[in-house]
């Protein structure tokens, strides 16, 4: 696109929505856009109560609206620019797949705020958010690594991303410390949700002599054929009680209410900035959810104090010593690890025998 | 009793009045819907068939009509000239997908070269990605006798995963993070396909898809291989005898609606989309069949059915986006408009008569 | 080292739903009909039948209602195809759309419900798994042996002839369309009662599609079907447990060659007849064509 056109459709477009003089009391307008369903029952599920918790703190000052199952790409830079259109003063965009169309549109509505989940791109108006799967995978790293009998623990990956491999190192490390004969076996499903999949990825590790499972996919198949194997595993986004007390052990939670409620807060008081936000257990963005009976309450114990120590910012998940999965040094003794070097993690560390596809 | 007695010609008058009585039946029926809902019918209406027309933001939607709507156009018309000879090709929306992994491959090697033939060079390519991936199906047929029906369905399949393969290996972004993803083409000027006149959304897919529906036009009415392609159709036997090879048809066809179905993918990879992802196909290439069969397989009638459907997903996201009719209910609406515009097409090819039974 | 046998029991379970539905759009197609409509057929059921069971408490009333419920969606493409001679592949692709829609809208209560617990069949393995290997034998059966069957072929392999000998055509396929839409429904439904426990959106994830593809891989035969359902739940359960194993294999060819297999099968099986002008088992006839008495 040239900056021509890219400047007079900007003017175009801004004067569309100048258009409706704003009154004095009119609510803040907050836009969502999702990549799934609300009724996924996962990660936007998630955003969904996110949204929901806004709309209860700020009740009549704000007025939210939502646009499901938008496809990454060309639909998505269109349901932006409708949100953007229709009055929408901060947006926010769930899926790393909306992150070029959100940069796109951000240009173009520069008093619009955009909030983008898990991408890498900023602008004035272009904020990120990510949460610290990592330190909740810690926690139920070492329930796992405590509860396994077979000492093998099985991991359903969903693509080979740094997030995802961020968790299989920092559960693979936890289990590692409370339990050194464990061993981690991978299974990439290459989808985010894909319920027929999922379970006969869970039935490859559970033929694999795999107890305990742990997932970075959306459905509750896992756990089905879990529960059907006699093997325990961990509900993944959201809570996943159904399955409770076992083979649902215990959950990740992604909570995004905080970080929304305070987003939306700092644009209605004017003090909106762009940042790049990555918040944990600490922030309460990442929840352990319910650790139930099925887990002795001295493993109990010791995961909620763990979980604790990572929420007070005591203790990092990825504190050296630790090699890489080719025996080079990545962290020396007491070393923490960097979030750039986080954010672009492609490796597995020392112990983990399985290689990364490429 | 009642019966249909085929027309010998398609009838005039019916073939306009049947889609606007299935677009009424459709309102009236969806309207009912939405009540049910417990949404306002009349406003839900309005909301998909108007106002992205001639509502607040329809300086923004209309152009957006022609965004959704060239792909879908340009697809139809080369499937509609093989289907009016009875070559079924399905698998438009895997030539769909390799024309734009072709197109967008010539540009990711020359990146950043900066040259102003590089684009025309990749329309070059996706026309010739989707023409040889149509020409897979035609020549098993001609030469093994294999259905291009099913040969062309198996290889959308194939072609998804190619879109995979390509998306987490050899086009992966290197300064992408490890992100699966190309390159975004948008930001790379020399190989983008931008909107040309601002707020238009006109890029060169549209006037692409207008050249296709006037070349087809031409060559159904005008030239003699429409006329041979007719008669392939209406009556196989005598066209053999008239001299039509049938070989050489089902690679035109074939040949003819893959290379549009490329350049439709090519275009969208470097437009809209603007990069390679493993959900490259979104489904444009199943839909633009809908189209030519809405159109009548005629080239006017699928420019307007293409822009019927582009108004429905528009619609149907302002629905979302106003009302928050959920995404599932605006899905169900659209195939009851495409069951109702399929169900009164009886009329424009029978005749009902009324018999009285003896 | 992989034990044949684990993977063989994964197999077993992860091919039931492409099983069923391929075998129901075989005899759809038998009739000569296709119906691309299968994925929402069995998201249909996925959904009807984990409402049954739920309501029930009953999983096998919930395969039940599931193939009712598909039975029933698959109607309105039988009215479409049938009574209003619409094209059939815009039809099966309207299908789709519609039953995704539908079951989306109406799945809504549902979410975050668990299902009933399946009892375990003879030998641990799944009831309706068994029941799916013996629909194999059962439609071979119907099809090559039985009265009704050859009718059903007849009708699908040139529906004028058949029309001539006195068959009610429209009949006979809109039977068949039904019986295709139970099938799916219950492979849809083994998904959501069965194997995940639970209804979420969108949750066959395209298997009705991998069903469409075992049809034609299968050459139009019931042992076919078995085979190819086989081979594509196979290839999909074998890399996941060769990753497990620790095995890294390129995941995107791989799950590229099912399909690449159904394409030689067919140049394979259409040369063949095409070559030595003998009639044998391939794609019916009047596959696709709509069926007008008065033509």
């Amino acid at each position: 696109m040239n900056r021509r056109t890219l400047l007079a459709g900007a003017a175009a477009l801004s004067a569309l929505i100048a258009a409706p003089a704003m009154a004095q009391d009119e609510p803040l307008k907050v836009g969502f856009i999702y990549v799934g369903p609300v009724g996924d029952g996962g990660w936007t599920y998630q955003h969904d109560l996110g949204r929901q918790a806004v709309e209860a703190e700020y009740g009549d000052r704000v007025e939210t609206t939502f646009i499901e199952s938008v496809p990454e790409g060309a639909d998505a830079e269109r349901a932006l620019t409708q949100l953007a259109l229709a009055g929408n003063k901060l947006i926010f965009a769930t899926s790393f797949g909306f992150m070029d169309p959100t940069i796109n549109v951000a240009s173009k509505f520069p008093d619009v705020k955009f909030e983008h989940a898990t991408g890498y791109k900023r602008a004035d108006n272009v904020a990120t958010y990510d949460a610290r799967f990592y330190e909740g995978r810690a926690v139920i790293g070492t329930i796992a690594g405590r509860m396994t009998e077979s000492n093998k623990i099985g991991y359903i990956g969903s693509f080979p991303i740094p997030e995802v491999i961020q968790g299989i190192n920092s559960s693979f490390i936890h289990a590692r410390k409370v339990n050194p004969d464990v061993e981690m076996k991978v299974v990439w499903a290459y989808s985010w949700f894909d319920p027929a999949k999922e379970a006969d990825a869970a039935s490859a590790l559970l033929a694999e002599g795999v107890d305990v499972i742990l997932q970075h996919t959306d459905s509750t198949a896992p756990l089905a054929k879990a529960q059907e194997a006699g093997a325990i595993g961990f509900g993944q986004a959201s809570d996943m009680a159904a399955f409770a007390p076992s083979p649902r052990v215990a959950s990740i939670i992604d909570n995004w209410a905080p970080y929304y409620v305070e987003r939306v807060g700092e644009v209605l008081d004017g003090t909106w900035e762009s940042k790049a936000t990555w918040a944990g257990i600490g922030d309460g963005e990442v929840v352990i959810g319910d650790i139930t009976e099925a887990v002795p309450a001295e493993v109990k114990a010791e995961a909620e104090a763990l979980r604790d120590s990572i929420g007070s910012g005591e203790y990092h998940p990825f504190t050296g010593p630790l090699n890489k999965a080719d025996g080079s040094v990545w962290l020396a003794e007491g070393e923490t690890a960097s979030d750039e070097d986080l954010q672009s993690m492609n490796f597995y560390v020392e112990g983990i025998t399985a290689q990364i596809p490429q | 009793m009642i019966q249909f007695v085929p027309r010998t010609d398609a009838s005039g008058p019916w073939q306009i009045a049947t889609p606007i009585l299935a677009v009424l039946a459709t309102m009236l029926t969806g309207g009912l819907l939405f009540a049910l809902l417990g949404h306002d019918p009349v406003a839900a209406i309005r909301t998909i068939f108007w106002d992205p027309l001639f509502g607040m933001a329809a300086s923004y939607s209309r152009p957006q009509l022609l965004v959704k709507a060239a792909p879908l156009i340009l697809i139809a018309s080369g499937l509609a000239v093989g289907f009016r000879a009875g070559v079924w090709n399905i698998g438009a929306e895997g030539q769909y997908i390799i024309g734009g992994l072709c197109g967008a491959g010539v540009a990711l090697a020359l990146y950043p070269l900066d040259a102003f033939w590089i684009f025309p060079a990749m329309v070059v390519a996706g026309l010739a990605g989707g023409w040889a991936w149509g020409m897979i199906p035609a020549l098993l047929r001609n030469w093994f006798g294999a259905s291009e029906i099913l040969v062309s369905l198996m290889l959308v399949y194939v072609a998804q995963r190619v879109a995979a393969w390509m998306a987490f290996g050899p086009m992966k972004n290197p300064e992408g993070f490890g992100f699966p993803g190309s390159r975004n083409l948008q930001q790379y000027p020399s190989a983008s396909n931008p909107e040309l006149f601002a707020n238009t959304g006109a890029h060169w897919g549209v006037f692409a898809a207008l050249a296709a529906v006037i070349a087809t036009w031409v060559l159904m009415s005008r030239h003699i291989r429409g006329f041979h392609i007719r008669a392939a159709g209406t009556a196989p036997r005598a066209a053999r005898f008239a001299g039509v090879r049938p070989q050489v048809l089902v690679a035109f066809c074939l040949g003819l609606s893959g290379a549009l179905a490329g350049a439709a993918g090519l275009f969208e990879v470097a437009g809209p989309a603007g990069q390679v992802t493993d959900k490259l196909g979104t489904g444009y290439g199943f839909t633009a069949i809908i189209v030519a069969f809405l159109g009548r397989l005629h080239p006017v009638g699928i420019l307007l059915a293409g822009l019927l459907l582009a108004l429905t997903y528009i619609g149907g996201e302002l629905a979302q986006l106003t009302m928050q009719l959920p995404a599932a209910s605006v899905q169900v609406f659209q195939g009851m408009l495409l069951f109702f515009l399929l169900g009164f097409d009886i009329l424009t090819r029978f005749r009902i008569v009324r018999r009285v039974r003896a | 080292m992989i034990d044949p046998l684990s993977v063989f029991l994964l197999l077993l379970s992860a091919s039931t739903p492409i099983l069923f539905a391929a075998l129901g759009e075989l005899v759809v197609e038998r009739a000569g009909v296709l119906n691309l409509g299968v994925e929402g057929m069995m998201i249909t059921g996925a959904l009807s039948g984990f409402a049954v069971a739920h309501a029930t408490g009953n999983p096998f009333a919930g395969f039940l209602g599931a193939a009712v419920a598909g039975a029933a969606i698959s109607l309105l493409f039988a009215a479409l195809t049938q009574a209003f001679l619409a094209n059939q592949v815009a039809s099966g692709l309207s299908l789709t759309l519609f039953g995704l829609g539908m079951a989306a809208m109406f799945g809504k209560p549902l979410e975050g419900v668990k299902a009933p617990p399946m009892p375990a069949g003879p030998f641990g393995i799944n009831w309706i798994v068994w029941l799916g290997l013996l629909a194999v034998p059962a439609i071979w059966w119907f099809l090559t042996r039985s009265r009704p069957g050859l009718v059903l072929r007849g009708v699908g392999e040139n529906h004028d002839a058949a029309h001539a000998l006195g068959y009610d055509v429209r009949l006979t396929r809109l039977a068949a369309i039904a019986f295709g839409g139970a099938m799916a429904g219950i492979g849809g439904a083994f998904i959501s009662i069965a194997t995940v426990l639970q209804w979420t959106e969108g949750m066959t994830a395209g298997a009705g599609w991998i069903a469409l593809a075992i049809v034609v891989f299968s050459n139009w035969t019931a042992v076919g079907v078995l085979a190819g359902a086989w081979l594509f739940g196979g290839v999909t359960v074998l890399q996941l447990r060769l990753q497990a194993a620790g095995v890294n294999v390129p995941v995107q060819l791989l799950s590229m060659a099912p399909y690449l297999a159904t394409i030689i099968v067919l140049v394979l099986i259409s040369g063949r007849q095409k070559y030595s002008r003998r009639a044998g088992a391939a794609a019916p006839g009047s596959l696709g064509r709509n069926f007008h008495a008065l033509r």
